[in-house]
């Protein structure tokens, strides 16, 4: 019986040539296609980031890489730069950190607190605090940066680092977020920690915090991308060469690439522009998971 | 308000204070000076200012060149959301679909999204480049005579190719979490029904998307209105000339370099009232999404 039965089963469930499926080819290479049109520019820019300038110069973008790839991220990191010949890749590069960084710990630590104390206290003005709150997310920096730059300038705060940072902060993205999320805490774990005798504090900080840490790496990767790719800001707030993060430093780099009468140092430019992109790209791709949960959930 | 609320008052009060204080300065103050100069002519040598109604508001009005930026404002946003939402919808359509690699192709399609525009908009400067530039040979195939800073149609096609480019993968991202949320019942209920794949993307899918599908609307609005500033602002080089630029950098060319202070801040209000309508549109929407889940 089963030596009958086999042979027939195994020519059944396996052909001897699959039919190939012409749509699902088809899938595969728009998905290719699509791949190759996000990676290729960057991979381009990469490879020619390791070139001599004056072959840049001359034929523009390269597929392949050459020997100057080290001679040139040493030059993007360590050759000081600028009118002032005081900044240099590195110098940058610890600025944005200080930018992405600063801004994604004091986004999180102040839009927790006052989804705190807007869910879990019965305040009269919580409402109205509330709205004061929400109405900032209908307005980006973008339409008011004029007056929000001279609202600095009279603070004194210009090539400061509160300076670049703090503003950026009043947008009500991370207290909607939170409020959202504590809004979902079921009712009785509030109530429990209160029967044992747990103060506001003590909720907050032993379950509440420990509860959102899925939460808060998936706000603090968007917002650390957010902070360190901002560009307007930190073009009009640092005037001061110093103070440059690598964003804002690509266009004066990018300028010497446009205006010089030499040949434009192509090789530490683009170098830069690697750099620039890296810490960002990376975080995004470890934590991918939590950065498509941070992304979709905190813009609802 | 949690039912087991805690009736403190000073720490509520305390844990509340940093935010508003932030937003108090750094947002009501700029907003409310912004509107307040608005009405105001300043002298360019800072002596002072003196009030002139809406006289800011009639002039950009009457300003040939504002409304030449308003009107390639509103193509240039329409182009950038059109494409990239298209491009993104096609390739998310497509990543649901498979299951080898799935994961490999979500990856590369996403990871552009932490790419700073002003990192595309240089690589827009190397890709569009008149005489190396990649772009421009393959215009040139075609017999395009590609001028990037020059002509005024190729300079804006550099910025709508960039700024869509850096947009994909958050629609991508987006239009894929919509088609995974799909309920899997749906999806074979409508293969017995219409056995063309096309059909039932139209009749079925597409319509089950349409929440994340508005909602994607207004992202790319605002982002192709405020954030592509730095895209504009690399591939121009500092050299606005004869060549296409947004509202926003408007406000910024007015305002810095310019110093005409009540015009930019005019300007700056104009933006203020279009943010707020589509905000006010966008939660209507979402109001109704309910509707569809």
């Amino acid at each position: 019986m089963t030596e009958i039965s086999q042979p027939a089963a195994q020519a059944t469930t396996r052909p001897a040539r699959r039919p190939i499926k012409w749509s699902r080819v088809g899938d595969h290479a728009i998905l290719i296609a699509g791949a190759l049109l996000m990676v290729l520019p960057v991979f381009m820019i990469f490879a020619t980031s390791s070139h001599d300038r004056i072959e840049v110069a001359r034929t523009g973008l390269q597929f392949g890489f050459s020997d100057q790839l080290a001679v040139n991220y040493g030059k993007a990191m360590f050759e000081k730069g600028g009118f002032t010949d005081t900044v240099d890749g590195s110098l940058m590069l610890m600025n944005s950190m200080i930018l992405g960084l600063g801004f994604a710990f004091g986004k999180i630590i102040i839009s927790m607190m006052a989804a705190y104390a807007i869910v879990y206290f019965r305040l009269r003005f919580a409402t109205l605090a509330f709205w004061i709150i929400f109405t900032t997310l209908l307005l980006p920096l973008e339409v008011r940066i004029l007056p929000s730059y001279e609202a600095i300038q009279r603070l004194g705060m210009a090539n400061t680092y509160s300076g670049l940072i703090i503003p950026l902060i009043a947008s009500a993205t991370g207290t909607f977020f939170f409020r959202q999320f504590f809004r979902s805490v079921p009712e009785e774990l509030g109530e429990a920690a209160r029967i044992d005798g747990a103060g506001p504090v003590k909720f907050f900080i032993d379950i509440l915090v420990p509860l959102s840490r899925t939460m808060i790496a998936a706000i603090f990767i968007i917002m650390f991308v957010f902070g360190w790719n901002q560009y307007l800001w930190p073009t009009m707030i640092t005037t001061e060469e110093s103070m440059f993060t690598l964003v804002r430093g690509i266009k004066q780099i990018t300028q010497g690439v446009v205006d010089s009468n030499d040949i434009p140092e192509y090789g530490q430019a683009l170098a830069l522009s690697i750099i620039a992109i890296i810490p960002p790209v990376l975080i995004v791709l470890f934590f991918q998971n939590w950065f498509v949960k941070g992304l979709t959930e905190s813009d609802k | 308000m949690k039912r087991a609320g805690f009736t403190n008052i000073w720490l509520p009060v305390s844990l509340l204070l940093p935010q508003l204080s932030i937003i108090a300065i750094f947002f009501y103050w700029p907003a409310g000076w912004a509107v307040q100069s608005s009405f105001y002519l300043q002298d360019p040598f800072g002596f002072g200012s003196t009030f002139v109604g809406l006289d800011n508001y009639t002039d950009l009005g009457r300003n040939s060149e504002y409304m030449r930026i308003a009107w390639f404002t509103v193509v240039y946003t329409t182009l950038v959301t059109l494409f990239s939402l298209g491009i993104a919808l096609l390739l998310a359509v497509k990543a649901d679909k498979v299951i080898r690699g799935a994961r490999t192709y979500r990856t590369l399609l996403m990871w552009v999204y932490a790419v700073a525009p002003p990192v595309a908009g240089f690589m827009g400067i190397m890709f569009f480049d008149q005489r190396t530039g990649p772009i421009t040979d393959l215009f040139g195939v075609f017999g395009w005579d590609y001028k990037l800073g020059v002509n005024y149609n190729d300079t804006a096609a550099a910025m709508v190719i960039a700024a869509v480019w850096k947009q994909i993968p958050v629609n991508f991202i987006f239009f894929l979490s919509g088609l995974q949320s799909i309920p899997r019942s749906v999806n074979e209920a409508a293969m017995i029904d219409n056995r063309s794949a096309t059909g039932r993307f139209w009749q079925v899918t597409f319509p089950l998307l349409a929440p994340t599908t508005f909602f994607l609307l207004i992202i790319n609005i605002t982002y192709a209105l405020f954030d592509t500033f730095g895209i504009i602002d690399t591939l121009l080089k500092g050299e606005p000339g004869n060549n296409p630029m947004t509202l926003v950098y408007k406000v910024y060319l007015d305002g810095f370099r310019g110093n005409d202070l009540g015009g930019s801040s005019a300007q700056s209000v104009i933006l203020m009232v279009l943010v707020l309508m589509l905000t006010v549109f966008q939660f209507r929407l979402i109001e109704r999404r309910i509707h569809y889940t």
